[in-house]
């Protein structure tokens, strides 16, 4: 139909190299950040952004990094929950220690300390593979899960144990509403959605890639698998750093160690597992089912209670949530197990040679 | 020195615990190449089948004697874990065959939710008991040997004479019997032993069944000693590096990594943790287990790992 690459001729290597070379893909794009940063503002309630909008976006962030690690470098990690743990630590210590750093700036040092906890964690990755691997990185979530809640210098000695921010700015600008939170983590989230972007279609994602796919033949034509694993481990983990920055400075705003437990790796791998792995696009994907099912599975169960005259309990609910989430997943993997960004592609691929099947 | 000693014996009796747990993860994953996470939820959920049958059964059936309704509500407890084990591979795995370990992976973590989500609907959440007449008091052991003797729980000697008569048990039917035999087989080759007529999905039927079985047990003796509620799923948790240290492959792997880890997580805990203050128990498993691994990346006893072109 009007999806088509007919008619748009390359005429320079600069042409033919762009991030999207089909236009309609530029101008979707571009329609959809510009519809987020003007449109969705408009329309969205205030309910709506802190409940559905920021997590999404904070998560999408998070499960963007987790996919750079997973998907591109074929390395499972299940202490993503640590790393977003130490860039939020890292960022709060800085925002408390030093007197009127600015927000991007903290959040930027709790990303770079994550990324040097995740290097550190990666290191076994040289030389443990494969489901090993994946429990090894538990290690590295257990082991943060312990020192943000027994070391008391991390939490600036509050007798709590709870961290928390108050009175965001950015530039100048108050981050305190609803709509300041949501536009400001949508601009970090393009930032570093273009920026992970261009890594995976660089030469450096293309390493990844090859160790993903095969890492002894990599290392045989020349790929360096300590550079690629470690460069792949650090990324990562600086993203989802910054993430957990976010999560913590924007979306909570005063939080315990629990908020980065284990089940909050587990919830990033199923994003990017249900999202699909290896695809920028799936980590939106994924974050949007997995933020916004639970939400969904509250509303819904209690008015199909409803009609059939059932009350239906919070512990019932709270059942059937965990229920209905997990038939789903195993249903998705079975249906799909590339993801909902191959459904997309194999989508754009029948509008592409629509009417004909092939 | 006294002292070092009942800690050395309280980690071992910890280590056959985990180690129980552990061969859950290790059967199923030799089987069907499955990593299966949900084996804690299976423990959780076979636990409260037991409890509340235990409970139940008194108060319906009429029979007073604890000891047959224990008895009891393990068979009724085993067979719900058998159709928890043919539900699972008739609705999960059948469909999911030749898929990559990661997608699996997720899969149980999906069936983790769920059996958590059901046991908790059928059974309820609230913290039941399941007493099957362990005894509770300490016993005193080389009182000659040392002053004031080594102080050791009885209630653990006995769980690690069941964990001990069951890996037994599981080696024998392993070995000596026809379907122990094909389980090996499949285990082996998956495609050889299809080809030679060994159903694999019966096959798999039966190893989750076996691994449901092993959970029960799990789930009754941690069960009895914690109590039965939502936390015991997290003994998967505790597990996890028992599995990885002794390779992921291998049934005495699970049982000695189980006592390596229950022994340096004690040790580490009573001589190490007042220094760091205290808690370190399972992140220095995780660590520990680590260490292991970077000396030998396919576990203590695990196949080895020969990376094709």
């Amino acid at each position: 139909m009007f999806y088509r690459e007919n008619g748009q001729f390359k005429t320079s290597y600069k042409a033919d190299q762009q991030i999207f070379p089909i236009a309609q893909d530029r101008w979707g794009v571009l329609l959809i950040v510009a519809f987020a940063f003007f449109a969705v503002p408009l329309l969205a309630d205030e309910y709506m952004m802190r409940a559905i909008l920021i997590p999404f976006l904070i998560l999408s962030l998070a499960a963007l990094g987790v996919n750079i690690l997973v998907g591109y470098c074929g390395q499972i990690s299940l202490g993503s929950g640590a790393f977003m743990a130490v860039g939020a630590y890292a960022a709060f210590n800085c925002w408390v220690r030093l007197e009127g750093i600015p927000l991007i700036a903290a959040l930027l040092v709790g990303g770079f300390f994550a990324t040097l906890v995740g290097i550190f964690f990666g290191i076994p990755s040289l030389r443990v593979k494969g489901l090993y691997l994946s429990v090894a990185t538990l290690a590295a979530q257990f082991f943060c899960d312990w020192a943000f809640l027994r070391i008391k210098w991390f939490t600036n000695d509050s007798a709590s144990g709870t961290a928390s921010v108050a009175n965001l700015t950015a530039f100048g600008f108050d981050v305190v509403t609803p709509l300041q939170k949501y536009i400001f983590c949508l601009s970090v989230l393009v930032v570093f959605g273009v920026l992970a972007k261009n890594l995976v279609r660089g030469a450096i994602g293309r390493e990844w890639m090859a160790i993903r796919d095969m890492d002894v033949a990599a290392a045989v034509i020349g790929i360096r698998p300590m550079y690629a694993k470690l460069s792949a481990f650090a990324v990562s983990s600086f993203i989802v750093g910054v993430a957990g920055a976010l999560w913590a400075f924007i979306y909570l705003g005063s939080w315990e160690p629990a908020a980065f437990s284990v089940d909050r790796s587990f919830q990033l791998l199923f994003m990017v597992i249900l999202g699909g792995m290896g695809s920028i696009m799936g980590s939106f994907f994924g974050a949007a089912f997995i933020v916004i099912l639970p939400i969904a599975i509250n509303i819904v169960l209690p008015v199909i209670g409803s009609w059939v005259g059932v009350e239906v309990s919070t512990a019932a609910l709270t059942h059937a949530e965990q229920i209905i989430f997990g038939a789903l997943i195993v249903w998705f993997l079975i249906v799909e197990p590339h993801g909902l960004a191959k459904l997309w592609s194999v989508g754009k691929q029948k509008m592409r040679v629509w009417p004909f099947p092939h | 020195m006294g002292f070092f000693l009942e800690t050395l014996i309280g980690g071992l009796m910890a280590g056959m615990l985990y180690s129980l747990v552990a061969l859950g993860f290790v059967l199923i994953y030799k089987a069907s190449g499955v990593f299966n996470f949900a084996q804690g939820a299976m423990v959780l959920f076979a636990a409260l089948a037991m409890a509340r049958f235990a409970e139940w059964i008194p108060a319906h059936a009429g029979i007073t004697s604890p000891v047959a309704a224990n008895l009891m509500a393990f068979v009724l407890a085993a067979a719900v874990m058998f159709i928890v084990a043919w539900v699972i591979e008739y609705l999960v795995l059948r469909h999911l065959v030749n898929q990559e370990g990661t997608t699996l992976l997720m899969a149980t973590l999906g069936i983790t939710y769920f059996l958590d989500g059901v046991g908790q609907s059928i059974f309820g959440s609230d913290i039941y008991k399941i007493d099957i007449g362990m005894p509770k008091e300490p016993l005193m052991a080389f009182e000659k040997a040392f002053d004031g003797g080594i102080l050791i729980n009885q209630e653990d000697l006995v769980a690690a004479a069941i964990a001990a008569v069951l890996v037994a048990g599981l080696s024998l039917f392993f070995q000596k019997t026809t379907t122990g035999r094909a389980l090996r087989a499949v285990a082996d080759d998956h495609q050889a032993a299809q080809s030679i007529g060994i159903p694999l999905n019966r096959i798999w039927v039966i190893v989750w069944c076996v691994a449901g079985i092993v959970a029960l047990v799990a789930g009754m003796i941690w069960g009895s000693k914690l109590g039965v509620q939502f936390s015991l799923s997290t003994v998967a948790l505790r597990a996890l590096p028992v599995v990885i240290l002794g390779g992921l492959t291998s049934v005495p792997g699970a049982i000695i990594g189980g006592l390596i880890i229950g022994v340096g997580e004690k040790l580490s805990e009573v001589f190490l943790g007042p220094y760091v203050g205290g808690g370190i128990e399972i992140w220095f498993a995780y660590v520990l287990a680590l260490g292991f691994l970077l000396v030998r990346p396919q576990g203590l006893f695990g196949e080895k790992i020969i990376d094709r072109v």
